[in-house]
């Protein structure tokens, strides 16, 4: 039985998931302390979605235990319920309810009793004031994304699980979202969230990485790249394009990637990445080191798992 | 927030949200209100006509100038439409079974000499009654054509026996249809066709649809209990069903000339178990449906046995058992029963229960097992 430690929202240990005789989720361990944002990361198919559907109690786990809200995730989902917020990956609203009428509908089903003022209030934090009227299937991604944030935090949960929040939503729109998230954390609601842009990763204050139903890699961003070991190498000079392949066969390099003008070279082996860039010491090239990026770092990660190098480091929160 | 609040405020909240649905969904309202009177009017009309010229033979067992005129005079009523003689009794039945002909009429041999008698012979009209609206209106025609016979014969050869009462009997043999349906059974019996059919349609595709559009995620995260989400579903609907028990009853009553004899309030209040039931059937397909499409197939076979084994298409007691015990097991059996007891009979309570009894029965059953099948979560 897991102990049941107040300072984290979620504390799970061996959640397992099959669907027919794939295992999408492979006993995966995860501890969120409360009041912080948790980036929960990975590619497509590595069982982001189908643990948190297993934290908020929407799926059975075939193994594993644990507590969320410092509620049993196995016994006490309904419980689980009434205290979280899960905004879906795919828009879970009624497309032919207006704005206001989806968040009606919402906090009445959470019992709430002043449904009118909370539905007000909802409108005006998150600037759908004017738009409470129009058709929710009528809003654009950004403003759906607002209304579905606002739906699943108008019964004021203790923690929220995003799935993919800002997937299809314009810079500008990502960016008051995210405001708005840390807002949200910074009055103490514990906010886990899942996201394709790296950019947004730095946003976390703590992150796990998963792959292929596992957790790879996890602490704060910082530690993540670090324990990744991957070194990075920035190449300014002329015909980069025909210099990339060439660089990307030579052995232990994790990725070449072109950013604009110049070729960014990383590796996670230091002596290869030397190597590599001492056969281009013709003068022609101009070098420098860079952090690498966590697009580099995660690729490094992925890879990892994909070669079964059990040699990855997790790093201490 | 009170706990009398937080009893309602969920099931609440799923009412308004269905009615606001329907409100915007002009497909589906469309559908809960057009298509019963489409198939009231199809139905109705298609059954009620009036058929004429129907296909008839003839088993004469005499062969004077009574019953040529007997023969001619049926034929003059447009109802009958004499195919052939038949030689015996046995050649009729095996037209009549096979569907050959609709009426078989067997004229015995001492019908000229009675007639002329006075002593009233009979005459036997077999009709082929598993349409029962084709014979009604023939057979009261045979009796019509005493009056063209009387008339005829009164100039001709047998005016000898002028002044005496004269005329003949007719038999009538309504076959395969021991209930002796008439053809006022086919309109109320569409009040529980047309209900069981969208009822059980709109709740099947209210909830899949749930799942197609991906709302049913985020209401499965939402704390409501399997009951609520099912009343939420069922509770808007039973309005829509009573809207159209009153089309179908308004129509019935001016449209069709169908004679109300009992008590709409006992229909009213019957009527809404049974429209629960269907509701109710229609949610426990939709735990299963993957999509909207396949809700409505699940919803097709049970449909079908319920239209053909009720006793809407093919009367009850002319079922073979096997099809009685499934029929037996189908809400549409005993409403159809309480329904026509109603409207043509003016049952009451006392004669209705026993047909309620099963259906509440069965609304227990699917209620608990749409309960049970109803899953909470995504697996």
């Amino acid at each position: 039985m897991a102990v049941n430690d107040a300072t984290l929202a979620i504390d799970v240990h061996g959640l397992t998931k099959r669907f027919g005789d794939k295992t999408v989720v492979k006993g995966i361990d995860l501890q969120v302390p409360k009041g912080i944002i948790f980036g929960f990361l990975g590619p497509n198919g590595s069982g982001k979605t189908t643990s948190i559907r297993m934290m908020c109690g929407l799926l059975t786990p075939d193994a594993g235990e644990g507590m969320v809200l410092g509620l049993n995730v196995l016994t006490q989902a309904p419980e689980i319920k009434r205290r979280i917020g899960y905004m879906t990956q795919r828009f879970s609203l009624y497309e032919d309810l207006s704005v206001a009428e989806n968040l009606s509908f919402v906090a009445r089903t959470y019992c709430m009793s002043d449904v009118g003022d909370r539905v007000a209030r909802a409108l005006a934090e998150l600037g759908l004031a004017h738009r409470s009227t129009q058709l929710a299937g009528t809003l654009s991604g950004g403003w759906k994304q607002r209304l579905a944030l606002a739906a699943c935090m108008i019964h004021e949960p203790d923690l929220l699980m995003l799935d993919e929040p800002t997937a299809g939503v314009d810079p500008e729109a990502r960016r008051a979202f995210w405001n708005e998230i840390h807002e949200l954390a910074a009055r103490g609601v514990t906010v886990l969230v899942t996201t394709h842009y790296m950019d947004e990763v730095e946003r976390c204050h703590e992150i796990a990485y998963l792959s292929e139903g596992r957790i790879v890699a996890r602490g704060t961003p910082k530690t993540v790249a670090r324990t990744s070991g991957l070194k990075a190498v920035s190449i300014h000079g002329p015909d980069l394009m025909a210099l990339a392949p060439r660089l990307r066969m030579l052995p232990g390099i994790t990725s070449v990637a072109a950013l604009g003008a110049e070729l960014v070279v990383s590796s996670a082996d230091a002596d290869a990445l030397t190597a590599a860039v001492a056969s281009l010491e013709d003068g022609r090239y101009r070098m420098t080191e860079v952090d690498p990026t966590f697009e580099d770092v995660f690729v490094e990660l992925t890879r990892r798992v994909g070669t079964g190098d059990k040699n990855h480091g997790e790093a201490a929160a | 927030m009170s706990p009398w609040g937080c009893a309602w405020s969920p099931l609440r909240a799923l009412i308004i949200k269905e009615f606001i649905q329907m409100r915007r969904d002009r497909m589906t309202f469309a559908m809960m209100i057009a298509l019963p009177l489409m198939q009231l009017l199809l139905f109705g009309y298609a059954i009620n006509t009036d058929p004429k010229a129907l296909p008839t033979v003839i088993v004469a067992g005499d062969s004077g100038p009574v019953t040529r005129d007997l023969i001619s005079a049926l034929q003059t009523t447009g109802y009958f439409k004499i195919t052939g003689m038949a030689d015996g009794p046995a050649e009729a039945d095996r037209m009549l079974t096979r569907g050959y002909v609709q009426f078989a009429i067997t004229i015995p041999q001492d019908f000229e000499r009675k007639y002329a008698r006075g002593e009233r012979p009979q005459i036997l009209i077999e009709g082929d009654a598993t349409d029962p609206s084709a014979i009604s209106g023939a057979v009261s025609a045979a009796n019509l054509a005493q009056n063209w016979l009387v008339d005829g014969a009164t100039k001709g050869a047998l005016a000898f026996a002028e002044g005496r009462p004269r005329g003949f009997e007719v038999v009538v043999h309504r076959r395969y249809n021991p209930e002796n349906i008439t053809q006022y059974n086919i309109v109320p019996g569409l009040i529980g066709v047309i209900l069981s059919q969208t009822m059980m349609i709109i709740t099947s595709i209210a909830v899949s649809r749930e799942r197609e559009r991906g709302t049913l995620e985020a209401l499965l995260v939402m704390p409501l209990r399997p009951l609520e989400v099912m009343l939420g579903k069922i509770i808007p609907y039973i309005l829509v069903g009573y809207v159209q028990v009153a089309i179908i009853l308004v129509a019935a009553r001016y449209v069709f000339q169908v004679p109300i004899q009992g008590s709409i309030l006992l229909l009213s209040a019957m009527t809404i178990i049974f429209i629960a039931v269907n509701l109710a059937v229609g949610f426990l397909f939709s735990t299963r449906a993957k999509t909207q499409l396949q809700a409505v197939q699940m919803v097709f076979f049970f449909f079908l046995p319920s239209i053909l084994l009720s006793g809407f298409m093919f009367p009850f007691r002319g079922m073979p058992q096997w099809a009685q015990w499934i029929g037996s097991a189908l809400p549409l059996t005993h409403y159809l029963r309480i329904v026509r007891g109603i409207i043509l009979k003016g049952s009451g309570i006392g004669d209705l229960y026993i047909h309620l009894l099963p259906m509440t029965g069965l609304l227990v059953v699917i209620v608990v097992g749409a309960l049970l099948w109803y899953r909470r979560t995504l697996d």
